[in-house]
């Protein structure tokens, strides 16, 4: 039987000074260029956590507003900030830079960070009334420290600073003298991104109602590596974020597979729970600081918002059918094999058609597809197009090369198959995920069937394979029509236990 | 990055004269920045590329001059499917503008 989506949590993080400080447009600027005009001018361009919660993409990211208020709002939001909009929606929360700092230092096991006192003291009467902030992760938060003692170690010590305003709050410090693997800036890095992960599980937790002691096992689909110089991605995310979550009765590991990962995992966690292995699985992920900033140059020359300012982070609850709940089917997902080749044909035939062949099903029943959701409104300004109406054309094109579309039909079939893409640029964030909020309530609500989610991933960052990847999967309306395949199977089936009865009916005899 | 080095390495290898480079870039700006870098050097100062003006000649993937001499069959499966998204006028006009100017062969 199949798995269900039971349920998904979605968080950003307003990161001006991680922007700054750990983004590696700006790293690497400051170590090239140091006195450059793009770092002399980037501050200008920051926007404060008032415009990042009135920015339209990040309404939609959170579930406040939906990708139709997105595309009937034009084709550029930086320009029109939403009245009265709030941090909280009903798939997660922007949360601001300074409570995510009191996060990350209660995610911290091993007294790396902390933060000064008159910050600590300031942030944590608001941290204290957050909705999700219990006595449990209260209790890990440290007192703060003298900013001598602060600067002392970021001076001395090779601490990373933690900047808040542009003025130095805390520390992040070294966990070992040699090893680069556990140097201050990858702690920085992964703590950052097991603390937003861990918020995602906090909201996924409060979103779905299940109780804590209930999930099984976590994976964690982020783009971190964490661990030391004898094994650089040990792992394991998953696990330290959900015992911060108060996950007591989930185990975890992580899975990589750059922006393909978060689909990879879905696929996973959905074969695990349709295998009877575990009944609730989270896939979960946590933002990218080195992400932040990636497009800022363009942005700057464009005399633009630097609007790659959030760590994104999601968490996505897939369980034992209910009977209700959308299903993920397992038995008809994509991928791109070792051996299916690199051009966009090729591509999309692997991740789209091959599984809906399978089905029996043409493109246009899927609903909705939702391939890379990058938000134009970023990746436009930075020469990069729109990514999700480039993958919808591509998908409409092999359409027209199947016959199942008519040339002519290419925009109008992107209008109705696609959305306008509002997922920041973290990589494995846009990749498919964020729509799986809005396909459970489309689905429940019986206003769509089924959607398609694509990842892709670029290897060759990695420099192991120049090999293209991605994989897809199918979420459908629960109980909905089954393919044509399920029905041969079935009598494949009844024809088996037949020839089973012969045979024990002849053994009989035969004793 | 790399493939800016491995251009350089081609033309050094072979002769810029011998060299000629297809590009796939589905958008006209990206297609003209990446004919720019193998022609005047790197618009981006960010590459090997930087201030080295290989002139090579250069060509999209989409233009008949290459189109042509690709084998149908092959061209069908590979290219036939993008080449109905892309604005191939646009990549055209930029591929001609960029070989008009910086192209020395």
């Amino acid at each position: 039987m199949n798995s269900v989506l039971k349920g998904s949590s979605f968080v950003l993080v307003h990161s001006p000074d991680m922007l700054v400080h750990s983004g590696t447009t700006q790293t690497t600027e400051r170590i090239v260029n140091p006195s450059s005009e793009y770092l002399s001018k980037l501050p200008k361009y920051l926007r404060s956590f008032d415009d990042v919660v009135a920015y339209l993409p990040n309404q939609v990211y959170i579930g406040s507003k939906t990708p139709d208020d997105l595309a009937a709002a034009g084709s550029t939001w930086y320009d029109k900030p939403l009245k009265g909009a709030n941090r909280f929606g009903p798939f997660g929360e922007i949360m601001p830079q300074d409570e995510f700092y009191m996060l990350m230092q209660a995610c911290d096991a091993f007294d790396l960070v902390r933060l000064e006192k008159a910050f600590s003291d300031d942030v944590k009467v608001r941290f204290e009334k957050h909705p999700l902030v219990d006595e449990h992760l209260l209790a890990m938060v440290s007192d703060g420290i003298d900013i001598g003692d602060i600067m002392k170690v970021v001076n001395e010590e090779h601490a990373e600073g933690i900047y808040h305003d542009d003025k130095l709050v805390g520390y992040v410090k070294k966990a070992h003298d040699i090893d680069i693997n556990l140097s201050a800036h990858v702690i920085f890095e992964n703590l950052a991104s097991k603390a937003s992960c861990t918020l995602a599980l906090m909201h996924l937790i409060k979103v779905t109602g299940i109780s804590k002691n209930s999930v099984e096992y976590v994976i964690d689909c982020s783009e971190e590596a964490c661990g030391d110089m004898n094994q650089r991605g040990g792992g394991n995310m998953a696990k330290a974020a959900a015992e911060i979550a108060g996950l007591s009765g989930a185990s975890g590991a992580d899975i990589r597979a750059f922006c393909a990962a978060p689909a990879h995992a879905v696929i996973h966690a959905a074969a695990l729970v349709a295998s009877g292995t575990y009944d609730n699985v989270v896939v979960a992920a946590g933002g990218s600081t080195a992400k932040l900033g990636m497009n800022g140059k363009d942005h700057v020359k464009k005399e633009l918002p630097v609007m790659e300012d959030v760590m994104g982070g999601f968490a996505v609850l897939i369980s034992k059918n209910d009977g209700k709940s959308p299903e993920i089917l397992s038995a008809f997902t994509g991928k791109h094999s070792v051996g299916s080749g690199s051009s966009p044909q090729a591509v999309i035939t692997a991740l789209v058609t091959d599984p809906l062949d399978k089905m029996g099903l043409k493109i246009a029943d899927i609903d909705k597809y939702s391939p890379e959701m990058q938000n134009p409104d970023l990746t436009k300004p930075a020469g990069a197009g729109d990514v999700p109406l480039a993958n919808y054309k591509m998908i409409a094109a092999l359409g027209v090369k199947r016959g199942e579309l008519d040339r002519t039909d290419i925009n109008a079939f992107t209008e109705k198959h696609g959305m306008i893409g509002w997922a920041p640029t973290q990589g494995h964030i846009p990749s498919g995920i964020p729509y799986l909020g809005f396909a459970r309530n489309e689905m429940m609500s019986g206003n769509i069937e089924r959607s398609m989610i694509i990842g892709k991933g670029s290897l060759f960052l990695g420099r192991m394979t120049n090999l293209f990847d991605g994989v897809s999967f199918i979420v459908q309306k629960n109980g909905g029509a089954r393919p044509a395949s399920d029905a041969v199977s079935e009598d494949t089936i009844k024809r088996l236990i037949a020839q089973s009865m012969r045979e024990l009916a002849a053994s009989m005899g035969v004793e | 990055m790399e493939n800016q080095k491995r251009v350089k390495d081609f033309a050094d290898q072979y002769g810029p004269e011998h060299v000629v480079v297809i590009i796939g870039a589905a958008e006209g700006e990206a297609a003209g920045l990446a004919a720019e870098t193998v022609t005047a050097g790197d618009p981006t100062f960010a590459g090997p590329l930087t201030g080295v003006s290989l002139g090579l000649c250069v060509y999209h993937i989409c233009e008949d001059a290459v189109k042509n001499e690709v084998d149908d069959d092959v061209y069908d499966e590979q290219v036939s499917m993008m080449e109905m998204v892309l604005d191939v006028d646009e990549i055209v006009r930029e591929m001609d503008a960029i070989r008009s100017q910086y192209c020395k062969y």
